[in-house]
C-alpha cells in the first residue's frame, strides 16, 4: 500500500474567471519515502496538500493517505499523518511545553505518556531550555522546529511539509533540513512542497515539478538533471559577449544550448567528453574574465520544461 | 514504523475531545484574574450606580409601577446577561482571532475528530465559562444594593434549565460570531450587537413593563436575552410580571438549537473549504 495515492484530482474555485488551483493530478508516493512537490507559487501546491489533510475538498478525483480516502473519513485520516504550515499556528496561549503536551493529548495519549513524549520532543528538536517560555519569545528557526516537533509528537505515517522553510534565515533553513533528514530513519513518509530548489535536491528521494495545476514530470533528482543530458553549466564572464561567439559555441560538439547572461553566456555541456575545455578554448580571445562550472539544478530541469524561472 | 494505519473509535474521540477541553482549562488558568474581571465589573458597575448610588442619592429610579426595588428587578437580567455575552468574549473573541489572523485554530482542527466536534468543544467550553459567570455575578448583585432585594430560588428546576439554556446560547452565539466576524471588526460587533440586545434584552425592566411602548414590546421580540431575561425573573423574582413559560423557554429551546446548528455549520465551513 501506496503511502499517498491522488488519482485525477482537480480543485476548481467557481467564480469568473473560475480558478483550476489543481487541475488532474495524478500522484504516489511510496511508504518512507521524502517526496517532494517542487514549483512556483501558486502551481497549486498548497491546494494539493489542503485536500491530503482533509482541509480542502476536491472538485473532482480521489485521495487516499494509507489507504483512507480523505473525504469519506477525514478523521481516520487525521489520526494518521501530521501537518506542518508555512505560516506559526502555535497556540500563543500556551507555552512551548504545553504546546506539545495538549496535541498529544488532542491524540489521545494519557497524560504520564503525553508528558515522557512531550520531554523527549523538546529534548530531540533542543528546545527543552525554553519548556516554560511563551511561544511568542522564540524565534522563526525555533518556532518552526516547535511546529514540526508538533507534527510527528502523536507518530503519524504521513508528515506533510508545506514550505517548512518559508521566512527562515540559512541557518535555521539547514538546521531544520537535517531535522527531516533524521526523519528518514523513523520510517515516515514526507510530503514537501517547497519552491526552492535546492530543498527539494537536498532531501527528496523524489520529486514532481508542478506548474498551473497540473504535474510536468516525476522522478529522482539526480534523474531528472540527467535527463536533460547536461553534464555541466559553464557561466562565462566576458569583456565581449556577441550572438557570433554564442554561434560558434553551438557549432561545438557537446554544447546542447547557449543563453546570454547580463555580463556573459551560459552554456550547457556534456561532461564527460572535453566540451568544456573546448568551450574555454573558443571564449578566450573573447576577454574571458571568469569562469564558473557547475552541474545542472533542478531549477535548470524548470527553466527547460516552462522556459521560465521559478521565482517569477 | 508499523504498516497498519492507525484507528480511530468512539475511545480516541472521547479523549480527543477531553484534550480540547484540557487546553481550554488551562488557558483560562492562565487567565483567571482577566476572565474575573472581564465577568465582574459591567454588573458590578450597574449594581452600585443604579441600586446602590442611586437610592443613598436620592436619584430617581425605581421598579416603577411594580413596588419593588430597581435592585429587585436588575439581579435576573444581570445574571442573564453576563451569562449570555460571556460567550463573546471567552468565545468568539478569539475564534475570530484564531481563525482570521494566528491560524492557531489549526492544530485543534487537525485533531483526530470529526470538525463539527472541534466547533461543538467550543460551545461547551463556552457554557462552562457563562456557568462560571453567572456564579461570580449572582452574589454580587444580591449583595451590594442598598435598598432590600427581593431575590429566592423560587422553582430550582426551572433555574437549572434556563441557566443551562443561557449557557448554552452564550456558547453557540459565541462560535457563530467567532466564525462571521472578522478580527478588524470586532470593535464593530460589540457597538452594532452586543449593546444593543443588552439595552434592549430587558434585563433593566421586565417585558410587560414594555406595555406602554407596544411597537418596541413586539420589537424586542427578536432578541434571544429577552427570553432568557424573562425566564430568570421566573425563576429568581416572580413576584415581578414575567412571560408565559411556555413562550420564554419555547423561545428560548428554539433560539439555542438553531445557533447550535448554524453556528456548528459556519465553524465547518470556515475549516474545511
Amino acid at each position: 500500500m501506496n503511502a499517498i495515492e491522488i488519482i485525477g484530482l482537480k480543485k476548481i474555485y467557481p467564480g469568473s474567471p473560475e480558478i483550476r488551483a489543481v487541475d488532474g493530478i495524478d500522484l504516489e508516493v511510496r511508504r518512507g519515502e521524502i517526496f517532494g512537490l517542487l514549483g512556483p507559487n501558486g502551481a497549486g501546491k498548497t491546494t494539493t496538500v489542503g485536500v491530503c489533510t482533509t482541509r480542502t475538498r476536491p472538485s473532482a478525483g480521489e485521495v487516499r493517505i494509507v489507504g483512507i480516502d480523505v473525504v469519506k473519513q477525514p478523521a481516520r485520516v487525521k489520526r494518521n499523518i501530521g501537518v506542518v504550515t508555512q505560516f506559526n499556528t502555535l497556540d500563543r496561549a500556551c507555552t512551548v511545553w504545553e504546546n506539545l503536551y495538549l496535541h498529544c493529548r488532542f491524540f489521545a495519549m494519557g497524560a504520564r505518556e503525553a508528558r515522557a513524549r512531550t520531554d523527549e520532543l523538546l529534548k530531540t528538536f533542543r528546545l527543552s531550555e525554553r519548556a516554560g517560555a511563551s511561544v511568542y519569545a522564540l524565534s522563526g528557526g525555533m518556532a518552526q522546529r516547535l511546529q514540526l516537533a508538533r507534527a510527528i509528537a502523536h507518530r503519524p505515517h504521513v508528515l506533510f511539509l508545506d514550505e517548512p522553510t518559508a521566512g527562515l534565515d540559512p541557518q535555521s533553513r539547514l538546521a531544520l533540513w537535517e531535522l527531516v533528514n533524521e526523519l528518514r530513519r523513523s520510517g515516515v513518509t514526507v510530503l514537501l512542497t517547497t519552491h526552492y530548489m535546492e530543498e527539494a535536491d537536498e532531501l527528496c528521494d523524489r520529486v514532481a515539478i508542478i506548474d498551473h495545476g497540473k504535474i510536468l514530470v516525476i522522478d529522482s533528482p539526480e534523474a531528472l538533471k540527467r535527463s536533460l543530458g547536461v553534464g555541466a553549466v559553464v557561466e562565462l564572464t566576458l569583456d565581449h559577449s556577441s550572438e557570433e561567439l554564442a554561434a560558434q559555441f553551438r557549432q561545438l560538439g557537446g554544447v546542447s544550448s547557449v543563453e546570454a547572461m547580463p555580463n556573459g553566456l551560459r552554456v550547457f555541456a556534456s561532461g564527460s567528453d572535453g566540451a568544456v575545455p573546448r568551450v574555454v578554448e573558443v571564449a578566450l580571445p573573447y576577454g574571458l574574465r571568469n569562469l564558473a562550472v557547475t552541474e545542472p539544478t533542478l531549477e535548470t530541469v524548470f527553466i527547460h520544461l516552462t522556459g521560465r524561472d521559478l521565482r517569477e | 514504523m508499523s504498516e497498519q494505519a492507525l484507528e480511530i473509535g468512539p475511545s480516541i474521540y472521547l479523549r480527543a475531545f477531553g484534550g480540547l477541553m484540557l487546553r481550554d482549562v488551562r488557558v483560562l488558568a492562565h487567565t483567571l484574574g482577566e476572565f474575573i474581571g472581564r465577568t465582574v465589573t459591567q454588573p458590578l458597575l450597574f449594581v452600585f450606580v443604579f441600586a446602590y448610588l442611586f437610592p443613598k442619592i436620592g436619584q430617581g429610579i425605581s421598579g416603577g409601577s411594580t413596588g419593588v426595588s430597581f435592585g429587585t428587578i436588575l439581579v435576573p437580567g444581570l445574571v442573564a446577561v453576563s451569562a449570555v455575552f460571556n460567550g463573546i468574549s471567552t468565545v468568539a473573541l478569539p475564534l475570530a482571532i484564531e481563525f482570521g489572523a494566528t491560524k492557531e485554530i489549526e492544530d485543534r482542527a487537525m485533531s483526530p475528530l470529526p470538525v463539527w466536534a472541534v466547533g461543538a468543544e467550543k460551545i461547551v467550553f463556552g457554557a462552562i465559562q457563562s456557568l462560571l459567570s453567572a456564579l461570580v455575578v449572582f452574589p454580587l448583585v444580591y449583595l451590594i444594593p442598598a435598598t432590600p432585594v427581593d431575590v429566592h430560588v423560587h422553582n430550582w428546576l426551572l433555574l437549572i434549565v434556563v441557566v443551562a439554556l443561557a449557557c448554552l446560547t452564550s456558547g453557540a452565539l459565541g462560535l457563530t460570531l467567532g466564525c462571521l466576524v472578522r478580527p478588524d471588526q470586532i470593535g464593530l460587533m460589540f457597538g452594532l450587537l452586543v449593546i444593543p440586545l443588552s439595552f434592549l434584552g430587558c434585563i433593566y425592566y421586565p417585558w410587560a413593563a414594555l406595555g406602554p411602548v407596544r411597537w418596541l414590546q413586539i420589537l424586542v421580540l427578536v432578541n434571544p436575552l429577552v427570553y432568557l431575561s424573562e425566564g430568570m425573573r421566573a425563576a429568581l423574582t416572580p413576584v415581578l410580571p414575567h412571560m408565559a413559560t411556555v413562550a420564554y423557554l419555547g423561545a428560548s429551546i428554539a433560539i439555542a438549537l438553531f445557533l447550535v446548528v448554524f453556528g456548528l455549520n459556519r465553524f465547518v465551513r470556515r475549516v474545511v473549504s
